[in-house]
This record gives C-alpha cells, sequence and structure tokens, in this order.
C-alpha cells in the first residue's frame, strides 16, 4: 500500500495558476507599452526582465543576493537551532514552560526591527547587529511551533514508549522529534518567512548590500524597473524556499496523510 | 505464578483533594493463565493496568513479581485501547519497537517482527503506515507489538473496545491463538462481561470510586476455548451472575432505581 490515493493531482493544481500569471503578466506588459504614465511607475514586465538579465551578466544580482542570504541564513541558524532546543524543552517540561512562557510572549510582541538601533550600538555597524535581528525574527516562529509540536503528541505515545522501557534518548528521537516534526516543519517555513522579511527590511535601513539596499536605492534615483527586477528576485526566493520545504515535508513526514506544509 | 498484587491502593491528587481510585486490591496470577478483569467505567481498571506495568508507583500495597529467571524475557508488555500505534512508523517498525528498546539489533528485530508479520497475515502491510490501516488491523499491530517481546505477563487494556462486533469477534478469536502459542499470562481488561468469561480462566470483578474487586470467578469452561461458548449456557450463567454483582452500581450511576423491575424477565438460575 503506497497511500498515492490521498495525494491531490498536481499538475491540475498548478496550471491554472500559471495561466492566471500569464493573462496578468499579458495585460501588464499591453498596458505599459500604451500608457507613457503607466511605463514610469509600472514598467513593463519585459522591461523588469531585460534588468535581471543585464544585472545577471553583470554578477551585480548574484553579488546582491548572496548578501541577503548570507544575513538570512546565518540568521536562521542563529536563532533556529536555540528555538528549536528550547521548544522542546519547553514543549517537554511543564516547569521551563511556565518558567520561560511569559518571557517570550513578552519578547515575541516586540517588534524585531525596532531592537536595531540598540544592537547597532552594542555590537557596532558591521554584519552582526543585523544577523542578530534576523536570528531573533527566526526564533520565535519556530519556539513557538516546536513547542506546540511536542505538546500535541498523544501522552499514550510517551506511555507506550516508556511501557516498552524505552531510554530517554530513545524517547527523544523515536517519540519526541518525530511526533513534533510536522509542526517543526511549519515552524521553519514560518521562520524563513520571518526573517526573509526583516532582513529586507533592515536592508533598506541600513545596509549598503543586499535586495533590501538595491531597492530602496533603486527607489531614491527613480530608477523603478530595478526597484521591481528586486521585487521579483525576493518574491523569487520565497517561492523557491517554500517549495523546497514543501518537497522536504513530503519527504521527512511521509507518514502524514496530508501534509500540513 | 506470574506476579501478584498485594492491598494494591492508588490515589490521586486532584485540585480539591484526593481522588481514590483503587482501594486494597489483591490477586494473583498464574504462569501462563489468562485472567480477565472486568468492570464499569471509571473502576480504576487501566490504572490497575498502569500499576502493574510499573507506569505508575502505588500508594500503598505493592506488586510482586515472580521469582523468574534472568531469561531476558520482560516483565511485562502492555496494548492500549487505540491510538498505541506510533503514526511515524512503519507496521514492520511498531512491531519491531518493544525489541527496539529491549537493544535487539536492527536486522534482527526486523526479522522477528516480520515472522510475526507475516504468521498473522499481515506481510503486505509490513511497510504501511497505520493511518492506512483500519481500526481492527491496527489493533492487530498494536497486540502484535506487545507478543513478539515474548512477555511474562501481557496486559490488554480494552483492546477490541472500539472495534465493531463482528471484528471484535474474530479477534478475540486471534487473541486466544497468539496466547494459546505463546508462553505469556494475560491479564485482560474489558467492560464486557460477556468477553470477559469467554476468553478467562477466571474474571476478577471490578467495582468503582474506589476500585476494590467485588468477588472472583473461575470459568469452567475447557481449552482451547471456542467463541460457540458465548452461548453456551454456563456462559450466560456466569454472565448473570457477573451482572447481579455491578448491577447496583450501574445503576447508581446512572440514577435508575433498583426497585422497579424493568420487566417480568424471571432471573434464571444460574
Amino acid at each position: 500500500m503506497s497511500g498515492g490515493n490521498a495525494r491531490p493531482r498536481r499538475g491540475a493544481g498548478a496550471w491554472p495558476a500559471f495561466l492566471v500569471i500569464a493573462v496578468l503578466l499579458g495585460l501588464w506588459e499591453t498596458w505599459a507599452r500604451t500608457s507613457d504614465s503607466a511605463s514610469i511607475l509600472f514598467p513593463a514586465p519585459s522591461v523588469i526582465a531585460a534588468v535581471l538579465v543585464r544585472e545577471l551578466r553583470s554578477g551585480a544580482l548574484v553579488r546582491t543576493v548572496g548578501a541577503t542570504l548570507g544575513r538570512l541564513a546565518s540568521g536562521l541558524a542563529l536563532g533556529g537551532v536555540p528555538a528549536l532546543l528550547l521548544g522542546l524543552t519547553m514543549g517537554f517540561s511543564p516547569r521551563v514552560r511556565a518558567a520561560v512562557d511569559p518571557l517570550v510572549a513578552a519578547a515575541h510582541a516586540i517588534p524585531k526591527i525596532a531592537v536595531l538601533p540598540i544592537l547597532m550600538i552594542l555590537l557596532g555597524l558591521g554584519e552582526a547587529p543585523k544577523i542578530a535581528v534576523v536570528a531573533a525574527a527566526a526564533f520565535f516562529p519556530l519556539l513557538i511551533s516546536t513547542m506546540s509540536g511536542v505538546r500535541h503528541i498523544s501522552p499514550i505515545h510517551f506511555e507506550v514508549a516508556h511501557g516498552y522501557g524505552a531510554s530517554a534518548p530513545r524517547v527523544f528521537w523515536r517519540v519526541l522529534v518525530p511526533g513534533s516534526l510536522p509542526q517543526i516543519l511549519s515552524g521553519v517555513r514560518l521562520a524563513f518567512n520571518a526573517a526573509l522579511l526583516i532582513t529586507i527590511a533592515l536592508e533598506i535601513v541600513a545596509a549598503r548590500t543586499g535586495l533590501g539596499a538595491t531597492i530602496w536605492l533603486a527607489w531614491q534615483t527613480m530608477r523603478v524597473e530595478e526597484l521591481y527586477a528586486s521585487l521579483a528576485v525576493t518574491s523569487f526566493l520565497g517561492v523557491g524556499f517554500n517549495a523546497i520545504l514543501a518537497f522536504a515535508g513530503r519527504r521527512l513526514v511521509p507518514w502524514h496523510s496530508t501534509p500540513e506544509i | 505464578m506470574s506476579f501478584r498484587c498485594e492491598h494494591l491502593s492508588k490515589s490521586f491528587a486532584m485540585r480539591d483533594g484526593f481522588v481514590q481510585a483503587l482501594d486494597d486490591v489483591t490477586f494473583s496470577v498464574g504462569e501462563r493463565e489468562f485472567v480477565s478483569i472486568v468492570g464499569p467505567s471509571g473502576c480504576g481498571k487501566t490504572t490497575l493496568l498502569k500499576l502493574i506495568a510499573g507506569l505508575l508507583r502505588p500508594s500503598a500495597g505493592s506488586v510482586v513479581p515472580s521469582a523468574a529467571p534472568d531469561d531476558g524475557r520482560p516483565a511485562s508488555a502492555l496494548v492500549f485501547q487505540e491510538h498505541g500505534l506510533f503514526p511515524w512508523m512503519t507496521v514492520l517498525e511498531n512491531v519491531a519497537f518493544g525489541l527496539e528498546t529491549r537493544g535487539v539489533g536492527r536486522s534482527e528485530r526486523h526479522e522477528r517482527a516480520m515472522t510475526f508479520i507475516s504468521s498473522v497475515g499481515l506481510a503486505p502491510f509490513a511497510h504501511a503506515w497505520p493511518h492506512q490501516l483500519s481500526v481492527g488491523m491496527r489493533q492487530r499491530v498494536g497486540i502484535g507489538r506487545a507478543f513478539v517481546t515474548d512477555p511474562r505477563l501481557l496486559l490488554l487494556d480494552e483492546p477490541l473496545g472500539s472495534l465493531d462486533a463482528q471484528t471484535r469477534f474474530l479477534l478475540q478469536e486471534e487473541l486466544l491463538r497468539l496466547w494459546t502459542r505463546s508462553r505469556s499470562a494475560v491479564v485482560y481488561v474489558t467492560h464486557d462481561i460477556e468477553e470477559a468469561v469467554v476468553l478467562g480462566d477466571r474474571v476478577l470483578v471490578l467495582t468503582g470510586r474506589p476500585g476494590r474487586i467485588q468477588g472472583e470467578i473461575t470459568v469452567p469452561l475447557g481449552r482451547p476455548r471456542k467463541l460457540e461458548y458465548a452461548v453456551d449456557e454456563k456462559v450466560t450463567a456466569l454472565k448473570w451472575q457477573i451482572w447481579k454483582m455491578l448491577e447496583e452500581e450501574a445503576r447508581r450511576s446512572l440514577a435508575l432505581s433498583t426497585r422497579e423491575p424493568v420487566s417480568s424477565v424471571e432471573e434464571p438460575v444460574p
């Protein structure tokens, strides 16, 4: 039994979406080419595509995306790993949860970008404060998802494991981790999206490299087509990562009849 | 003797004081004996099993295991009513889990689990996920996981309680078959009086709040058992006898009066 019957037919789901996008791009192109006023604020998709090709050839695009991805990846790792460990602990231990939960709730509510000035005073003007802010943005969604993932494991699974005399490491690897994995993966997705947003935002405010900086510079110099090119790349990053995660989810959580991500 | 419970009591701390779940429960189970425990819901049956399995500590009294030779067999294995399978493990991994925790190597435990799975006809489903199985199949896997560890004592907590009557009937038969070819003693908890009688060598009748042993009945039926016994008049008489022990409490829990006869059916002579 392979359980393939529950999976939606993906081809049927994807084509209408492509069609909608193609039609909208076509309308936009026609509109931008026939109206002078439109082409100033809404340059034609072909013009934006040309900018992308030019920046790709000159290597500027790779540098820009590299800077953004560097901050994003460092921040995700720096915030994600502690979030995972603390989340598992908080999910498992009511005592730790009771001790830390109010602090988490309070800190979670702070807009992370607002701490950037303080961190810049503490950590200097280089990459460190930026990565710290991205880490903070990634930390909370993953922490909360992981904790709730552990708490949603049925107590029966722990009883069965204990009933068969499972050691603590075995309970961890065979019950705690796989039991919370579906929610951990959706936590990773939330963390990525939060981290991407905050990375772009802080690059607009305080960086000279990266997609955010490029967007802001393009706007200030009225090179609107470059602004759109950067937006397109950002959007592509989000779509690409979410697709990778959905694929990983199907691989890592094959026991779910309907994947949660 | 497989084990005995001596003056076992258990109370739980609640918000508004203590709730006593079990009170002074004493009984023993022999080698390879099949003991049914029947009682209304909330009479502490599950608590009793968890105490025997060592998942809970008694408030008073003790569970004394037999002075068995150290041959590596686990003292007990517990089968839950439902949801006992790990959804993230295949049927094979679930059945092998009891061996995994005992440090049996991967290839050996998979081989032993596979032997068992094949012997009960579940081989085509060895690599299926639990959610792809019917409720009855899942329960068979859960029972298999316990049997495959070859425990001295098998503890079953209403394992067939959530199944429809036909499935339950077939699985009772399978359970007896598995038990006959195993070396395990069984403590089988159920709220179904007939099931308790048809399966058990002895039936302990437990009444609730706090759970006490109200009576003990030896079932005068031979082995191997056939399920045709369900219509045997000896079984009918025992069922009536057990019902009489439970009736008053069952009525009380529903706030039914004990005085008004429901019908004019005459009480059969046991």
